[in-house]
């Protein structure tokens, strides 16, 4: 790992993916009731090497090389949590984890409230998301509006290696079960990460850029568009805030509000579809809570209502910076 | 798999009690049955009567519009008391949602159980006190639970020898039924307990019939073949018969603690009652199947052994009889007086940790309630 040049020397510059296994590592390395679960993770070390190395330095029962079976995964999360593990557990795709999602809303998310607060299970399920790769069919979804809209869940995703590292650790830190969603398509994209400063709420937004005239909500792989579309709406003279919102559930209404008490106006973003999405619910929230400084209706780019395209035509599906430009041009249409 | 395993496989049905409280000798289970005293025999029938008497008041309950729902268990008593009773306190229990009889093994308060029942708790006792797991009503859902739990349990015992798990060790018992012995999770769950050596003993009850189903539309061949596929022992043993499925769990929960991998049993029974309480098993089964089962009742049979050896007298049952009746009263008593929990403590308990939308639906929720109580104060002025 290289340090980056003239910053502190606990300031190393990574890939998201890279900081996602030092993040497992420092979990691994500090709760020796902490586990790793999962399909293929162990010896190959996952289908995108997040786990590499770990069963070498771990070993195969904290480390484990799963049967293929999600609700054999996820069940058995919840059972090994029950006995006080905290288990880890990957699932290889997003479209893959259907299998399990009946472990995770029916029995997960409701456990510590069907005790009546007495058992946790505090699990934490990561799901490389989102699509822009190029890949086939059930690679490339964005399932987490099924997860937000269960009661019990925590759903996180971060945009930048710096999260990434830091919020792996705070949802093992959770005593809440916790889906880490990771964006796959910005696995390789490098950030310093401080491995030393406290670590900013992992269920706090963040503005990422700030300006006055237009805010742009986005999260996970679409933040570095959202940046690069404010970089551009400012040579049209528009200043444009950006809010990366890291936390799905519970999501962070205070820092959004505060962002359009300033600018009027508001555009969400996803790769997941438009309808029934997590923009529907931040609209429909902020126009409660700052409908006198709207400007214009909030304004949601996302995916349309089908399922994931084939990837030849993915571009013309998915969010990308023309989209917002284009949003910004109706919202200051108003 | 060891000489013994197969030797547990190949006995065909368990069967130590005949239908007509016949005891027969058994090679191979007898040594798991050499404490089994009078005083243990009284025990086991009183722990099946209570369990019955239990059943009947939460059926009535139920009838006279006290309870959402119950599930029914008469028929599988010996099933129940004979599998909880070879359990030590330390294993773990994942049962399903009939599993009455082997929560009174585990010392779970019959009046609690009402809870969840009555609609006034999502779960009803506390799994930590009796280690006794919530009732789990989406089939076989526990069935991985319990996978996974004993999987934590090699883990806490990493790098223990034989002798000192045999000593020492915990071990699970997940129960499931012949209906949810079709679900996937059922099969995946069985998967990962032989691929980790899991110290789990699945244990089914086949009761012949899943709501209105009949058991030969689950499978073609008894549960117990399974077993071989997944490369575990595979018990059958007569779910009617309190002393073979104690002998039976008792050698189950031996090699699967002792660190030798799971066991399957499947408990041949017979559900001599309805699925729940809005069933209506007329609709689907004669009485005849029901007349046939009716003489191989697991109280019947042992009442029998016990008369015919004098182990029990007459005031035996007549004294069983009114602890039955007080034991009910007192659950009746305890079901009409649980206080309903406000929906405000409800928000508490959906996260450990602190969560702004919790806090502030509550609040938004406490308001709006507040507003009526403000009129019905200003109504009793």
């Amino acid at each position: 790992m290289n340090q980056a040049r003239g910053r502190s020397k606990l300031t190393t510059t990574m890939t998201l993916a890279k900081a996602i296994t030092t993040g497992l590592d420092k979990i691994l390395e500090s709760n020796d009731r902490a586990i790793l679960m999962g399909e293929d993770i162990g010896r190959l070390g996952g289908v995108y090497r997040i786990t590499d190395g770990l069963i070498d330095k771990y070993g195969a029962h904290r480390v484990i090389d799963s049967p293929l079976g999600e609700a054999g995964i996820v069940g058995g999360a919840v059972g090994m949590a029950l006995r006080g593990i905290s288990p880890l557990v990957e699932i290889q795709f997003d479209g893959f984890v259907f299998p399990a999602f009946s472990q995770i809303t029916t029995q997960l998310a409701k456990m510590h409230a069907r005790s009546e607060g007495r058992l946790t299970v505090p699990v934490v399920i990561r799901i490389p998301y989102g699509g822009g790769i190029g890949s086939i069919e059930h690679h490339s979804e964005s399932p987490e509006a099924l997860f937000v809209h269960t009661a019990g869940l925590r759903v996180i995703t971060p945009s930048n290696a710096h999260d990434a590292y830091w919020m792996i650790q705070q949802a093992a830190a959770c005593q809440d079960p916790v889906i880490y969603l990771e964006p796959k398509r910005r696995y390789w994209l490098k950030g310093e990460v401080d491995t030393e400063t406290p670590a900013l709420d992992a269920f706090k937004a963040q503005v990422v850029r700030p300006g006055d005239d237009a805010t742009i909500v986005a999260y996970g792989p679409l933040v570095p568009i959202a940046l690069a579309a404010a970089e551009a709406a400012r040579e049209d003279g528009r200043s444009v805030e950006v809010i990366d919102l890291r936390s799905l559930s519970p999501i962070d209404f205070d820092t959004i509000t505060e962002s359009v008490q300033k600018t009027g106006r508001l555009i969400v973003t996803h790769e997941a579809p438009t309808f029934g999405g997590i923009g529907g619910e931040i609209a429909a929230r902020i126009t409660e809570r700052a409908f006198l400084s709207l400007e214009a209706p909030v304004l949601r780019v996302g995916g349309f209502h089908m399922p994931y395209p084939i990837s030849k035509v993915e571009s013309q599906y998915l969010p990308d910076i023309d989209k917002l430009l284009e949003a910004l041009d109706r919202s200051f249409a108003y | 798999m060891s000489r013994a395993a197969n030797e547990a496989t190949e006995q065909g049905l368990v069967q130590i009690l005949t239908p007509e409280g016949q005891r027969l000798p058994n090679q191979m289970y007898d040594a798991y049955l050499g404490d089994v005293d009078d005083d243990m025999l009284r025990g086991f029938y009183r722990d099946m009567a209570l369990t019955r008497r239990f059943d009947q008041e939460a059926t009535a309950l139920q009838r006279q519009g006290q309870l959402c729902l119950w599930v029914p268990l008469r028929g599988q008593e010996a099933a129940q008391i004979g599998s909880g009773r070879a359990t030590r306190p330390s294993d773990y229990i994942f049962p399903t949602y009939r599993e009455h009889g082997v929560a009174l093994t585990r010392n779970v308060s019959f009046s609690e159980m009402l809870r969840l029942f009555r609609g006034i708790s999502g779960g009803g006792w506390d799994p930590r006190e009796n280690n006794f797991h919530m009732y789990t009503m989406v089939l076989a859902a526990q069935m991985p639970h319990a996978s996974g739990y004993g999987m934590a349990i090699n883990l806490d015992q990493h790098g223990w020898d034989e002798a000192k798990r045999a000593a020492e060790g915990d071990a699970v018992v997940a129960y499931f039924g012949d209906g949810s012995s079709t679900e996937g999770e059922t099969h995946e769950a069985m998967v990962f307990a032989n691929s980790f050596n899991a110290p789990v003993v699945f244990f089914c009850q086949n009761n012949q019939w899943a709501i209105s189903v009949p058991f030969d539309v689950q499978s073609k061949v008894d549960l117990v073949h399974r077993a071989a596929g997944y490369g575990m022992p595979g018990i059958q043993v007569d779910g009617n018969d309190v002393l073979a499925v104690l002998a039976a769990t008792r050698w189950a929960l031996e090699h699967a603690r002792s660190g030798k991998g799971p066991v399957l049993i499947e408990a041949m029974t017979y559900r001599l009652g309805a699925h729940t309480t809005a069933d209506d098993p007329t609709k689907y089964r004669m009485s005849e199947d029901e007349l046939a089962w009716a003489p191989k009742d697991p109280l019947i049979r042992l009442e029998t052994y016990l008369r015919e050896n004098k182990i029990v007298d007459e005031a035996f049952f007549t004294q069983l009889a009114t602890d039955g009746d007080e034991m009910a009263a007192k659950v009746r008593k305890d079901a009409m007086a649980f206080p309903v929990p406000p929906l405000a403590k409800s928000f508490e308990q959906v996260y450990a940790e602190a969560h702004p939308l919790i806090q502030e639906e509550l609040a938004w929720h406490l308001e709006y309630e507040a507003g009526f109580a403000d009129e019905s104060g200003a109504g009793e002025k």
